[in-house]
């Protein structure tokens, strides 16, 4: 993501003056269209396929924005931490802290029209697809403002515009609606790619192997992404699934390494577009046998639950495909086309807990979680990499979070002062069109007009006609039409109602309500009573046998 | 002697006229209904169909116009029953009426839908090249081809899924599940992912997905294939729950459903969709469509109302029988007998309830029989009773009546199913329970 990324998700423009000052001088020295090499943390290596190579190219600006966008998402989660624990988020929280490798690395590889569907941990993916902060913490305190108006919760953010499905709260249920959107990409022949994230935990559910199946059968261009922090809510990956190898979690990617996850969904999405998907599978060896050659007495010292040596013992090169699993040969499936899909595994880690009712040390020790912190962490690492490209200096850097900070705060204050959803608001979106719900409430009455169009007051109508009026003003969108009075009720044939706004952007636009009548004998210029709901509790519906009271 | 022969020839030559392909098609459906010979002496139908018999009235719309046939048939001295306009008198004589099977409607309504818009597609088990496993989606997958109607591997949760991200996306998928029994694989997705969407993310998401396919008892699959999941859907907001009955209902129906931009379950009956019921022109006009959320009066009456959907509606309205078999009556025509004028209810739309309609008719007739197939316990009739006690309460005469199902699972036996099942004896029972005029019976309730 480029530094633009952070000026628009910014909502106050003097916010930007300081930021860009400090940037001004980046621009002089190495130039923007500089191309660093940067080598990710371990070579990767394919399977059934060459994998790309272990040096990626990246400029200046990209790592700088790198660096913004993850220290700002580690920055919001912080502070959701802390909002939720002063009870101005209620409910569910999932933080993310620790993985915005991932986010931050898909982004680089991919653009807005490819689609991402994830699970509940889904803050910082929203952000990386173009949330704005206010956005999100509004959403997180239920408030108006929020990207879901306050409907959804931290578990259901959603930013269609920016190709992000969501959000979901069914653990799996977003493997196949992953492959849908695939399904719909290629039949609308978009030449886009959807991101489908799970989780370790939602890697042995049932519905995720049969979307991989379907997604394998019919060349979907869907990408399946495990963010594997190894522990599914407080489950070890080791004690969840009888075989890791089995399961084929997927091909490797060292999900802390945001180089290494911009590469791998960069390879991705071009052989999932070229020529019908292929099996591309990264083998991360040497980063395990590198951690335990040098911390060989850390290891020891680690909670007997965290049997790191597994690792040392894993193949850690998975077949997308449970045919693949099922060792079918490799040419086989090469002669019949039918290649299998790709799944990317994206080793990673959670700082926090779970959830935020999760201490998240019953399950681990302090010790790994900080061993993690202090070898694996990717703020640090691509903090590292700016110092040693001398894009910037130590003390720039820390401006930069401190800015942050001050942005985050910012929004924090910005979206407690939105309100709440209006009352109203409970009842709407529960459908697209019509009815919203069954059982209406606080009914009113007024008068209207009735026009025919084209008729002088007074002047004589056919025998059937029809009239249109329209209500505004007062009534929400989801007001219905009750019935009318100053009509004799034999002449109304027919009604249909409608809802509609004149102008859904504008501020001032006040929704109308739309109906048509056509009836016997009636008279243009006529006023008629008319009774209508609004969504606020239980009312009398409709009843043509009987006039309003 | 004579007069015998004649009606013996006369018999044979309208079996003649009928041809195999007909008697097969009655076959399918006359399989679960008791046989009745016609009784000697009756004269057959060949003699009433000789007139004219225009069988095009606007059955989509008010039934004013069904009341104004039956006293046109009044006038000509036949028999109500004989040449109203039902199934059985013009079924079988085509070259008069224009007649659909609820097979042939869903089959139009897909192909003229999926012609009308690129972006509807069909996907379920055996739709493409088995030609549906109940030959709903014949034809098609030859005309649209293998990217347009999709056969899945029988994985009801994965591919509900996908059809719903795919409709996440903006297409306009059509999900089959083979019975609506299997669909509780699926019951997440449609439910968790399609009816909630639209509402969680405040109208950013929204779900233009069908779920289709049979509901309800079929004959004799027993307890697993045999329920009736209207109560289960119908209680879900964010969906849309369509349940009908005729040809016309079937085909403007579902046109309804597949423009809808929200969810729609859309439940069949396999045992109807053999049957023919008379259409009008204007439900044959491609962009017919039924309002969703409306119910249609299928028979006006005055003494009391009855309300079903789905199969049902035949049950309170007529059993379908061959014009040489004696009909087993409907309850309404029974009741009728008796001097009971029953008001029929066709619900459609489970969801929506169109309550208007059920509690307008309920203050003309003071009383009200349910009628469902499902299980009793939280079911449509309770959903009806309790929206009529809250809205016209003081309009009742007698407590409402509520036939379902009985409260097991579906068995397999033929007496115990057919016990099983409301049938027509037991809606007639209670009609004149409600109207104060039953016999108690010694054994049942």
């Amino acid at each position: 993501m480029a530094l633009n990324q952070i000026a628009s998700s910014s909502s106050r423009s003097n916010l930007l003056k300081p930021l860009i000052t400090l940037f001004r001088p980046f621009s002089s020295s190495p130039a923007d269209n500089t191309i660093l090499t940067v080598e990710t943390s371990v070579p990767f290596t394919g399977h059934n396929c060459d994998p790309p190579s272990r040096t990626v190219e990246t400029t200046p600006t990209e790592l700088l924005g790198f660096f913004k966008d993850m220290a700002l998402m580690r920055r919001m989660e912080i502070a959701a931490d802390s909002l939720y624990k002063s009870k101005l988020i209620r409910g569910f929280c999932h933080l993310y802290d620790g993985q915005e490798a991932v986010a931050v690395g898909m982004e680089a590889a991919i653009t807005k029209k490819d689609c991402i569907i994830t699970a509940y941990r889904d803050h910082c993916i929203y952000l990386g697809r173009g949330g704005t902060l206010v956005e999100a913490f509004s959403e997180l305190m239920g408030r108006k403002g929020g990207c879901s108006k306050g409907k959804g919760g931290s578990m259901h953010f959603y930013k269609k515009d920016g190709g992000f499905y969501g959000g979901h709260g069914i653990v799996g249920a977003q493997v196949p609606l992953g492959c849908g959107l695939a399904f719909a990409q290629k039949y609308s022949k978009d030449g886009t790619v959807t991101f489908a994230l799970y989780g370790d935990g939602a890697a042995n559910q049932g519905q995720l192997f049969e979307a991989l199946n379907m997604a394998a059968l019919w060349d979907l261009p869907a990408i399946l992404v495990c963010e594997n922090n190894h522990y599914g809510m407080g489950t070890a990956e080791w004690r969840a699934a009888k075989s890791p190898a089995y399961y084929k979690r997927g091909d490797y990617v060292d999900g802390m390494d945001a180089f290494a996850v911009k590469q791998a969904c960069k390879f991705a999405k071009e052989h999932a577009l070229k020529n019908g998907p292929i099996v591309s599978t990264f083998i991360q060896l040497l980063f395990y046998y590198r951690l335990v050659s040098q911390s060989n007495a850390a290891l020891e010292r680690l909670h007997w639950n965290k049997q790191i040596r597994y690792r040392r013992q894993r193949i850690l090169c998975s077949i997308g495909n449970m045919t693949a699993a099922l060792s079918t040969p490799c040419s086989i499936i090469k002669f019949f086309g039918s290649f299998p899909f790709i799944i990317l595994e994206m080793d990673t880690y959670r700082y926090h807990g779970h959830s935020m009712s999760d201490p998240g040390s019953t399950y681990r020790t302090r010790d790994e979680i900080s061993g993690v912190r202090q070898e694996r962490d990717p703020v640090e690492r691509i903090r590292k990499l700016v110092l040693s490209h001398e894009l910037a200096t130590e003390k720039e850097l820390k401006e930069i979070e401190k800015e942050i900070r001050k942005q985050v705060d910012e929004a924090i204050a910005q979206a407690k002062e939105s309100p709440m959803p209006d009352p109203s608001e409970l009842f709407t979106n529960v459908y697209v069109k019509g009815f919203g719900v069954e059982h209406v409430g606080d009914y009113g009455e007024f008068s209207i007009e009735i026009r025919l169009s084209g008729e002088k007051e007074g002047s004589e109508m056919p025998p059937l006609s029809t009239a249109e009026g329209w209500c505004g003003g007062r009534l929400g969108l989801e007001a219905y039409l009750l019935g009318f009075e100053g009509m004799d009720f034999s002449q109304i044939l027919s009604y249909t109602e409608g809802n509609e706004s004149f102008n859904q952007e504008a501020e001032t636009s006040r929704p109308k309500l739309c109906f048509g009548i056509s009836g016997l004998n009636m008279k243009p210029y006529t006023k008629i009573k008319v009774g209508y709901a609004y969504n606020r509790g239980p009312v009398p519906h409709f009843d043509p046998m009987r006039p309003l009271a | 002697m004579n007069l015998a022969w004649t009606h013996r020839r006369q018999w044979r030559k309208a079996v003649q006229i009928r041809g195999r392909r007909q008697w097969y098609q009655q076959w399918e459906v006359r399989k679960g209904v008791p046989r009745q010979m016609e009784e000697p002496g009756q004269v057959p139908t060949a003699e009433k169909l000789s007139g004219t018999f225009d069988c095009h009235f606007p059955f989509a719309s008010e039934s004013q116009s069904t009341s104004s046939v039956f006293e046109l048939t009044k006038i000509l001295g036949q028999s109500s029953r004989s040449l109203r306009p039902s199934v059985c008198a013009s079924r079988f004589y085509s070259s008069i009426a224009k007649e659909m099977t609820v097979r042939d409607a869903l089959n139009s309504a897909l192909d003229e839908e999926m012609s009308a818009d690129p972006k509807v597609f069909l996907m379920g088990e055996e739709v493409g090249e088995y030609q549906g496993a109940y030959k709903i989606s014949k034809g098609l997958l030859e005309k649209y081809g293998p990217e347009r109607v999709v056969d899945t591997p029988i994985t009801e949760a994965g591919f509900t899924g996908i059809g719903v991200g795919a409709a996440y996306y903006g297409l306009r998928p059509v999900v089959e599940f083979m019975t609506f029994n299997f669909s509780m694989q699926a019951i997440d997705h449609i439910i968790n992912s399609a009816a909630k969407s639209n509402y969680m993310s405040a109208g950013q998401i929204s779900v233009p997905i069908v779920f289709r396919g049979p509901n309800g008892a079929a004959a004799g699959v027993g307890a697993q294939h045999s329920q009736c999941y209207a109560a289960w859907y119908a209680s879900c907001p964010g969906l849309k729950v369509l349940a009908p009955y005729s040809s016309e209902d079937a085909r403007g129906l579902l046109k309804a459903a597949i423009r809808d931009p929200d969810p729609v379950v859309f439940l069949e009956n396999e045992l109807l969709y053999g049957e023919s019921f008379p259409v009008s022109a204007e439900a044959l006009d491609s962009s017919f469509c039924l309002p969703i959320g409306k119910a249609k009066i299928e028979r006006q009456g005055k003494d009391l109302t009855i309300t079903a959907f789905s199969k049902m509606v035949g049950y309170a309205l007529k059993v379908r029988p061959p014009f040489f078999l004696k009909a087993v009556s409907d309850a309404a025509e029974i009741l009728a007998k008796e001097g009971i004028s029953a008001e029929v209810i066709n619900l459609r739309s489970i969801r929506p309830l169109d309550r208007p309609t059920i509690n307008a008719s309920v203050r003309k007739t003071n009383r009200l029989v349910t009628v469902e197939e499902g299980f009793p316990q939280h079911g449509i009739g309770a959903e009806i009773c309790t929206s009529v006690i809250e809205e016209s309460f003081g309009y009742l005469d007698a407590p409402v009546e509520r036939i379902a199902g009985a409260d097991v699972p579906m068995p397999y036996a033929a007496n115990l199913e057919r016990m099983a099942v409301p049938q027509v004896e037991d809606i007639v029972r209670a009609a004149k329970r409600v109207c104060y005029k039953s016999v108690p019976m010694a054994a049942t309730a």
